[in-house]
């Protein structure tokens, strides 16, 4: 089968799944080797997922499969292999999350799981991870003794503030970052250095002048001009996400691993919203995603990238309802000034969340531009957003409610899930045994 | 026992240059037998070392840190059973041809419990036989295995007092010098 031609869609076996349909042209994405097997699959699953899965402390990593202890449980169910359960371009049999076996999977290893816990005595196999206790693989927010140390949190938190990013001093102090280039120095509006043909545009140049590029030293030719192989330098109109590369690593990265920016990171065409398969504005639909369709050029102006931005082309139920929020009254109230900074919700607070990363000996604080990152399963947002303002109770219960989440978190959850009762239960009982711990 | 031979032979060059080191002689190859007491020999002293010299003596005599579980959250130490398993898992990345794991009879966490008919067989015999190993062969998946089951001891009070307190312990009664479960080593031979 020659995968390198043009129009490969006559190779597609199957409709391909939510997670990978933008990226279906890009056979090689994933079948790295047309002759190879289940391996190479394996190790295209780990390029792009590896990490995260990593981070996320998999509760089934395949180390546990590899064990011979355990070939009885791999004979009918192998694990070690990520399509074993995630099998692509089989729609008849995908279900959420890309998952392609069906939801009493959990009983293929824990069928005795009331000997251990009389508690789960007839609880059908389909609710294991479906109504909110647990995950297959990330399981951060969600384990016993981590319920247990948040049990009879209120709704809401004394406290309600989300993670502020890093002043910009860190950014400009990281080891990727030119400031032997540009050095950080205010410049002003005579010192720009775009040609004579593009400097007239006075719009242009007060947002430039009026923002963090020119406070930091960063001139018009830092991302207009690039050098190509023969070492000429040229002007260009348009710079795109590899100019924004060389400053903001982290960020574009992170749009380059999400639905946003996953073709670019194949070399296809800009995602646009006519591609993608939920709701989408049609009056949006051949915009094209990169990172100044959000940023806006040179305002990059952070607001709007944060709602408006989104709400451009977003048009799901979610969507439409947040303007009616208590998440979107808070973020107008910071934006107003009567709300205390880092109190509003906007989409990016949630979608886009601060996150730390650890760069050489420092600690980072950006945005996460992978907006998929903490998206699903959705209990993944306990504790890289929810729990921030809300108590974990509240949380788990919220994330669960599908109709609450429709209406944008406008109310109370209708749905309470049990597991923080079970541990609170199962605790008690050990403090009557005597048992404390080290 | 005598015919087989081992397949990894990876670990078989550098148990056999173990070997010579130690006037093995001309040998052509190791026993699996062997091969599982050295490997075990590293493991126990490893697992003593940490267990003696970090967590008890930081947690028991110093109390200057916890271990937990959940380390990263708690920003405590790796437990033992942990540390030994951690490492059990980067051998298996490493694609070695052995491996090796910790179980009990009174497993905390219920995946320690033993499953195999070896596994049960051999924890029953190291608990009823102090300071003697089980040997046994087994046929898991389509390979065939030396499977060794050496005693694994409370050599220390944090070993007793954690178990004995973990609200998901069956048993509450181990003291010092308990077997308190084994270590089982499987190299996978001919058949
Ligand atoms: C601070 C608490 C703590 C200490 C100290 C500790 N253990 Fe454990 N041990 C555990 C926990 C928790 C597990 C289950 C870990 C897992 O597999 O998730 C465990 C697992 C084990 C297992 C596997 C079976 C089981 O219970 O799951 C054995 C055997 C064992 N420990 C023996 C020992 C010995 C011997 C020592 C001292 C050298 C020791 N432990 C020290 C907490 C502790």
């Amino acid at each position: 089968m020659q995968l390198t031609g043009d129009d490969k869609t006559v190779f597609l076996p199957g409709e391909t799944t939510h997670g990978h349909h933008q990226i279906e042209m890009a056979c090689a994405a994933c079948h790295t080797d047309p002759l190879g097997g289940g391996e190479v699959l394996q190790e295209a699953c780990m390029n792009c997922h590896g990490a995260e899965l990593k981070v996320a402390d998999d509760s089934h990593p395949k180390s546990k499969f590899t064990d011979p202890r355990n070939a009885d449980r791999v004979a009918k169910l192998d694990a070690r292999q990520c399509i074993t359960c995630h099998t692509e371009h089989r729609p008849e049999i995908t279900n959420a999350m890309g998952v392609t076996v069906s939801d009493d999977v959990c009983y293929v290893c824990h069928s005795d799981i009331a000997d251990d816990r009389p508690s789960h005595a007839g609880m059908e196999f389909d609710t294991c991870a479906s109504a909110g206790c647990h995950n297959f693989h990330d399981n951060r927010g969600l384990y016993e003794d981590f319920l247990i140390k948040h049990l009879h949190e209120p709704a809401n938190l004394a406290s309600q503030s989300v993670p502020a990013t890093s002043e910009k001093s860190v950014l400009l102090s990281l080891a990727h970052y030119p400031i032997d280039r540009y050095p950080a120095r205010k410049l002003s509006l005579k010192e720009r250095d775009a040609p004579v043909s593009v400097r007239d545009d006075a719009k242009i140049a007060h947002d430039w002048f009026d923002t963090a590029h020119s406070e930091a030293g960063v001139n018009c030719t830092a991302c207009h001009e690039v050098t190509d192989e023969t070492s000429n330098v040229s002007w260009i109109d348009n710079p795109d996400y590899t100019v924004c590369l060389t400053c903001h690593k982290q960020q574009v990265e992170g749009f380059l691993a999400g639905k946003h920016g996953m073709r670019l990171a194949q070399d296809l065409s800009p995602m646009t919203p006519a591609m993608a398969k939920i709701p989408m504005h049609k009056d949006a639909a051949n915009k094209e995603l990169n990172c100044v369709s959000c940023h806006k050029a040179h305002r990059f102006d952070t607001q709007y990238a944060s709602v408006d931005a989104c709400l451009g082309c977003h048009t799901d139920e979610h969507s439409k309802q947040y303007k009616g929020s208590p998440h979107f009254t808070l973020w107008q109230k910071e934006l107003n000034g009567t709300g205390k900074p880092n109190s509003g919700i906007s989409c990016a607070t949630c979608h886009l969340p601060a996150s730390e990363t650890k760069v050489g000996d420092k600690l980072y604080v950006h945005s996460q531009h992978n907006q998929n990152d903490n998206l699903r399963p959705n209990e993944k947002m306990l504790r890289s957003v929810c729990m921030s303002c809300h108590g974990l109770e509240f949380a788990i219960d919220a994330l669960a409610d599908r109709d609450l989440i429709n209406t944008n978190f406008n109310g109370k959850p209708g749905i309470h899930v049990e597991s923080l009762d079970l541990a609170e239960k199962r605790k008690r009982e050990a403090d009557k045994r005597g048992v404390e711990g080290m | 026992m005598k015919t087989k031979s081992i397949l990894a032979t990876g670990v078989l060059a550098s148990a056999s240059m173990l070997l010579s080191a130690c006037g093995g002689g001309e040998s052509t190859g190791i026993e699996p037998k062997e091969m599982a007491d050295a490997l075990h020999s590293v493991m126990e002293a490893d697992r003593t070392v940490y267990t003696r010299l970090i967590v008890n003596r930081l947690v028991k005599e110093e109390k200057v840190i916890k271990a937990s579980e959940h380390w990263k959250d708690e920003q405590a130490l790796v437990l033992p059973a942990q540390m030994f398993r951690y490492g059990a898992e980067r051998v298996a990345e490493k694609g070695a041809a052995f491996s090796y794991s910790l179980l009990s009879s009174w497993p905390v966490n219920k995946q320690n419990k033993p499953k195999t008919d070896v596994e049960v067989k051999g924890l029953k015999f190291i608990e009823e036989n102090p300071g003697k190993n089980f040997y046994g062969e087994e046929k898991l998946g389509d390979t065939t295995y030396f499977t060794a089951v050496y005693p694994d001891v409370a050599v220390a009070p944090a070993c007793v007092s954690c178990h004995n307190g973990h609200k998901d312990t069956p048993r509450t009664d181990f003291k010092i010098g308990d077997v308190m479960g084994g270590v089982v080593i499987r190299i996978p031979v001919k058949s």
